[in-house]
């Protein structure tokens, strides 16, 4: 591990400007994933700026009936509350379907939003990866990689890049319209969760919109009011990522789609957000057939590779099961 | 990049100068000589090094000594008062829930953990509604972190249960 020097800061705009003055800098929140990534020499930071004590571990009420949540909530406080699992079960089970209960215990809102793949070429650093060590090639997509994305990939070129993102919680966010809360060096801002995440572009370095210095430092998710739930399918039965998942949330009005929420995990670079499907689903009668031509809507733009092209039924089927409990459970 | 701190160990305070890069874990057993906790897999993935950190259950490979503060950490052996051994301790021992016992402190400590968090009624992917019942398929989900080689599993399940059924979380 490179050596590093260690701060905390008495406030945000104070931690802001100590990351803005080192480009080599990195904000630490509960390491889980960091402090992993450096032991692998995969990130090299030669400062932390540790900000767990400095944003908000609470979950607040917002004046809509939505949540704020600060960026410090472990994961598995997350889970618990009351109000999440009453308001976005989505986000709950999102969450419990994720990790460990210790990684949970010490993982944070921030952090998860900002945690790296977990592409097994991204993390080995023998082998080539371009958002490891950009122009370096992809090995992935050349050797095995049943698990990496099958939309908005970059598949030639120096941006070439597979991977997926491995948060579950992001996907219940994107689902949910959540807007993160952003300090950085030229003050506040919200990024909605549409415009964290990026596809790999040419530049599969970045996996967000965030610049150097900008620290995330709550999350609001907006009242939802219909029902939702979170579905994975991963390889083991716990504490795997998922092959694909899938948030959504459906209002279903005298068995008609009235609002419709759905995102997938698993099958790209960022949360997808399946807007195709849910624009092809409004107005559409809640059932099996509506839903059916809807996911295949939205999954007309894959782009299988040699080894995950059984993740386009299987997103597909997950889709179509998922809504269709969701719209039963509303009868 | 050295620096000062206090490590507070199963009710114990130690001054240490450590590099900012020593893991909660190593300070532990190779400064404190507490080897309680195990390096196994050393990427947060295996359980072994599992300790409490203010009662909560946590993977010490992954937490920067520099970061722990005040904090309390408690070690399996730490899970035992005025030597006499936990609840945990006496079942896994009953049960005869380890083979080699590598895995042992990680997993008593998760289950200590684990215990806790299900009697304040936090939910888990197995049920995330209603009132906590610690089946032997909860058991298994809110101790998916810990790994057993040996594959004692068929008997840490049933060790851990039976502590959850004398706390009353498992019916």
């Amino acid at each position: 591990m490179r050596e590093f020097r260690y701060e905390r800061a008495d406030d945000v705009d104070g931690a802001v400007a100590l990351l803005a003055g080192n480009p080599s800098g990195a904000f630490l929140g509960g390491g889980t994933n960091l402090v992993d990534l450096m032991k692998l020499g995969v990130a090299t930071p030669d400062l932390l700026v540790d900000v767990r004590e400095l944003t908000s571990a609470e979950v607040t009420d917002l004046p809509d009936g939505g949540l704020r949540i600060g960026a410090a909530v472990p994961n598995a406080d997350l889970a618990a509350d009351a109000r999440v699992r009453e308001r976005f079960p989505v986000l709950s089970q999102a969450l419990l379907a994720g990790a460990s209960g210790q990684l949970r215990n010490r993982a944070t809102t921030g952090g998860n939003l900002l945690q790296r793949t977990r592409c097994g070429y991204f993390t080995d650093i023998t082998v080539p990866c371009n958002k490891r060590e950009p122009g370096s090639g992809c090995g992935a997509l050349g050797g095995p990689h049943r698990n990496h994305a099958i939309l908005g990939q970059t598949l030639e070129g120096p941006g070439t890049c597979i991977a997926t993102h491995p948060s579950d919680m992001a996907v219940a966010l994107a689902a949910l319209d959540a807007v993160v809360r952003v300090t950085g060096p030229d003050g506040e801002r919200e990024v909605p969760m549409a415009d964290l995440h990026r596809l790999p572009g040419d530049d599969p370095s970045r996996d967000t919109t965030l610049r150097h210095g900008e620290l995330i430092t709550a999350v609001d998710a907006p009242a939802l009011g219909f029902p939702s739930r979170y579905r994975k399918v991963r390889d083991r039965a716990s504490f795997a990522f998922a092959l694909v998942s899938v948030a959504a949330a459906v209002r279903v009005d005298d068995g008609v789609v009235a609002d419709v929420r759905l995102a997938l995990g698993g099958v790209a670079h960022k949360p997808w957000r399946a807007r195709v499907a849910e624009d092809a689903l409004r107005g559409q009668p809640a059932t099996e057939a509506a839903f059916t031509a809807a996911a295949d809507a939205e999954l007309a733009a894959v782009a299988p590779l040699r080894d995950n092209g059984f993740k386009v039924p299987l997103a597909r089927n997950l889709v179509v099961r998922t809504l269709l409990d969701l719209a039963e459970g509303s009868r | 990049m050295d620096t000062e701190i206090t490590l507070r160990v199963d009710g114990a305070a130690h001054p240490l100068t450590v590099d900012t890069r020593t893991t909660l874990l190593d300070a532990l057993r190779e400064r404190l000589r507490n080897t309680s906790p195990k390096k196994g897999c050393d990427h947060g993935q295996c359980g072994a090094c599992t300790v409490l950190l203010d009662g909560r259950r946590v993977n010490s490979c992954l937490v920067l000594a520099v970061t722990v503060g005040d904090a309390e950490v408690t070690t399996s052996d730490g899970l035992a008062t005025d030597d006499r051994p936990h609840a945990l301790h006496r079942s896994f021992v009953e049960h005869d829930a380890f083979q080699c016992g590598y895995c042992t402190p990680g997993q008593v400590c998760s289950a200590a953990g684990m215990l806790a968090e299900a009697r304040a009624g936090w939910p888990s992917a197995v049920s995330d509604d209603g009132e906590i019942d610690l089946t032997d398929a909860e058991i298994r989900e809110r101790m998916s972190g810990n790994l057993c080689r040996c594959a004692a599993y068929a008997n840490i399940v049933p060790a851990v249960a039976a502590v959850a059924a004398d706390e009353g979380v498992r019916r």
